[in-house]
């Protein structure tokens, strides 16, 4: 427990350097607010003056800092520039459609990641080992964004299996319960629904796992291989252990913890990768919408999304942190 | 006496023979070797561009537009890769494509080198409340996802070529202060290191000329990853619209006008600058995995 509000107050720190970060990028972007938002159409001197005074722009910049703390301490993530809708609301109801793709695509590089980099183990130096390291350093240095365009344009151009872009067809309509389309899909009554959302998913979940998995994998072949290397595994297997029972208990149980930090660390790179699965996939989350903040100089959005992005990363890691200590009684303890 | 000892720990021979030796564990990697090979025929490429390339990369050919690969009907020796929306030579914006990549490579790699270890050093070697303020700050930068961070950084210092490099460079910045940090930690209380400051080496040598030497093998081997990374990221940057600007060939930015072009069958346009930025990214992990193996033959073996 200790271990835990020790991590938790090491955080703060940090924490407040986020939200100065946030503070500054919009202060540090050239042109103020108020002539962001004119844009084009340019803005008269007088109004100008007025704006700034009634978003209390002209205040010294350490009582817009305080002012802005108070607002986020209150749930006030700013206002969007373009859409004139609350940033967190706004956040809120994209967020499960850049979860769900996450989701699948983590559940995808486990599901495959996992049993390869272990067969590759054990198997080491094999044809298997060797392709499955050869494709996993292909994954790792795949540019995404383009591996995206190659998928639809075989499987949405050549072949016309899957959809382009989106996350359903159009004709169907249900009621949001959980967010998560593949759930919701499944509880309304429209047929074929959840098939739609299941070929909306596939190709962009494929690619928003491509890098998770290929790091996943060459983890879990180097934890492997180091836990084979342990005494515990040679008592094993003079214990006329079966080597089922020696690979898939013995083994894997004490390989999975440095596996699962792993996981748990791919969760700035899915977001770094939902910026551009989303945009090739028009894919309505918060990558897609990140970047169309950016480009449409919406700068509120981009603070407040950024803020609760860096939080939400920040809060994975921790509790990625805390579960490594609990399944690593080695950590613990200390 | 130094003039002795100072032969002993190196000299010509003894330099060759370490050469020889990484050589040995380096090439022992096929895969390596390949990865080496494929770099630099990249080098050679970028370096020769203006002989190699048929045309400059901004020419239109109005009669050409959208023309086909050779191989393909309605393709021609002309343009053997086929040409892109406004008539351009696929092969020659692809040839100048990789002076762009190179030099993206060398200079985030070198630059985030250069300040992150003299960054990571510090921190490492006083400890104390220097390290603390450095790494908290760190922190701060890890909180976010270096491509987002680099989204916001661009839009700062300013969309294009430039800056997009330099957005990069930052948000690369804290992977290797945390490492070298790490390393010099590791070194300092070292009986070496006692015996060099009970000489009377002053901090600076015993940070750059005692440790760091030290910490090279993984600093290196670091050095390809962020080579490769930057690629990756610079070009993300250019397809997202906030890199190169046209009519730059850089292959990201080349990547963003394909995208007109997915669903039709101009699959070359698509399909080739793609294909140059794993090539060439592909390379330089390979040799870097060789890298690694050679500095480190325990893992090797493993």
């Amino acid at each position: 427990m200790r271990f835990i509000v020790h991590k938790i107050l090491y955080l703060i720190p940090t924490l407040i350097g986020i939200t100065l970060v946030a503070f500054a990028f919009i202060h540090a972007i050239p042109g103020d607010p108020v002539l962001i938002m004119a844009g084009e159409r340019g803005i008269s001197p007088a109004r100008h003056a007025e704006l700034m005074t009634q978003l209390g722009l002209d205040r010294p910049l350490w009582q817009q800092y305080i002012t802005y703390i108070w607002q986020i301490l209150h749930g006030d993530f700013g206002i969007s520039y373009v859409s004139k809708e609350s940033v967190l609301s706004e956040f809120m109801q994209l967020f499960p459609a850049t979860l769900e793709l996450a989701c699948c695509a983590i559940f995808l590089a486990v599901l495959i990641g996992v049993p390869a980099g272990m067969l590759a183990a054990v198997k080491r130096g094999s044809l298997f080992d060797q392709s499955a390291m050869g494709l996993s350093l292909l994954g790792y240095s795949m540019p995404i964004f383009w591996w995206g365009m190659l998928l639809v344009m075989l499987f949405s151009g050549y072949l016309g299996w899957t959809p382009v872009s989106g996350r359903i067809d159009l004709s169907y309509y249900f009621e949001p319960v959980t967010g998560f389309m593949l759930i919701d899909s499944l509880l309304s009554d429209e047929e074929g629904a959840f098939l739609s959302v299941a070929e909306h998913l596939i190709l962009p979940s494929i690619v928003l796992a491509t890098i998770p998995l290929a790091v996943i994998a060459r983890q879990t072949r180097s934890a492997m291989l180091e836990v084979l290397g342990e005494d515990y595994m040679r008592t094993a297997r003079a214990k006329g252990l079966s080597s089922f029972r020696i690979y898939a208990i013995h083994a894997a149980r004490n390989a999975m913890i440095p596996v699962v930090t792993t996981i748990g660390l791919q969760v700035s790179a899915l977001i770094a990768g939902a910026i551009l699965t989303e945009t090739i996939f028009s894919w309505p989350g918060i990558g897609k919408w990140l970047v169309e903040a950016i480009f449409k100089r919406d700068y509120m959005t981009v603070q407040g999304g950024i803020l609760i992005i860096a939080v939400l990363v920040m809060a994975v890691n921790l509790f990625v942190d805390i579960l490594y200590g609990l399944i690593n009684p080695r950590i613990s303890k200390a | 006496m130094t003039d002795i000892s100072q032969q002993h720990i190196s000299s010509a021979k003894l330099r060759a023979k370490a050469l020889r030796e990484f050589w040995y564990g380096f090439s022992r990697s096929n895969g390596a070797v390949i990865g080496l090979a494929i770099f630099l025929f990249f080098v050679a490429v970028a370096l020769f561009a203006p002989l190699l390339a048929p045309y400059a990369y901004d020419v239109r050919f109005d009669k050409a537009v959208l023309q086909p690969p050779v191989w393909q009907s309605g393709g021609s020796w002309a343009f053997p890769l086929g040409t892109d929306a406004i008539g351009r030579d696929m092969l020659s914006r692809l040839i100048f494509g990789a002076q762009y990549s190179l030099f993206i490579g060398v200079v985030v790699a070198g630059l985030v080198f250069v300040f992150g270890v003299a960054i990571g050093v510090v921190s490492g070697f006083f400890g104390g409340k220097t390290d603390m303020a450095i790494m908290r700050l760190m922190d701060i930068l890890l909180a976010f996802p270096a491509l987002l961070l680099a989204l916001l950084l661009v839009n700062i210092v300013g969309r294009g070529l430039s800056g997009a490099i330099m957005a990069t460079i930052i948000a690369f910045l804290p992977y290797f202060v945390r490492l070298s940090r790490a390393a010099v930690q590791a070194e300092k209380s070292k009986d070496y290191v006692t015996a060099a400051r009970l000489a009377g080496a002053g901090r600076l040598r015993l940070m750059f000329r005692t440790i760091l030497p030290n910490c090279m093998a993984s600093l290196i081997v670091q050095v390809t990853l962020a080579f490769s990374d930057a690629i990756l990221s610079v070009s993300a940057l250019g397809f997202l619209g906030m890199g190169a600007t046209a009519p730059t060939p850089e292959w990201g930015t080349m990547l963003a006008d394909a995208r007109d072009f997915v669903t039709t069958d101009k699959w070359w346009i698509v399909t080739l600058p793609g294909l140059a930025i794993l090539l060439l990214v592909l390379a330089v992990n390979l040799a870097g995995d060789g890298l690694r193996d050679a500095f480190d033959p325990k893992l090797k073996r493993s």
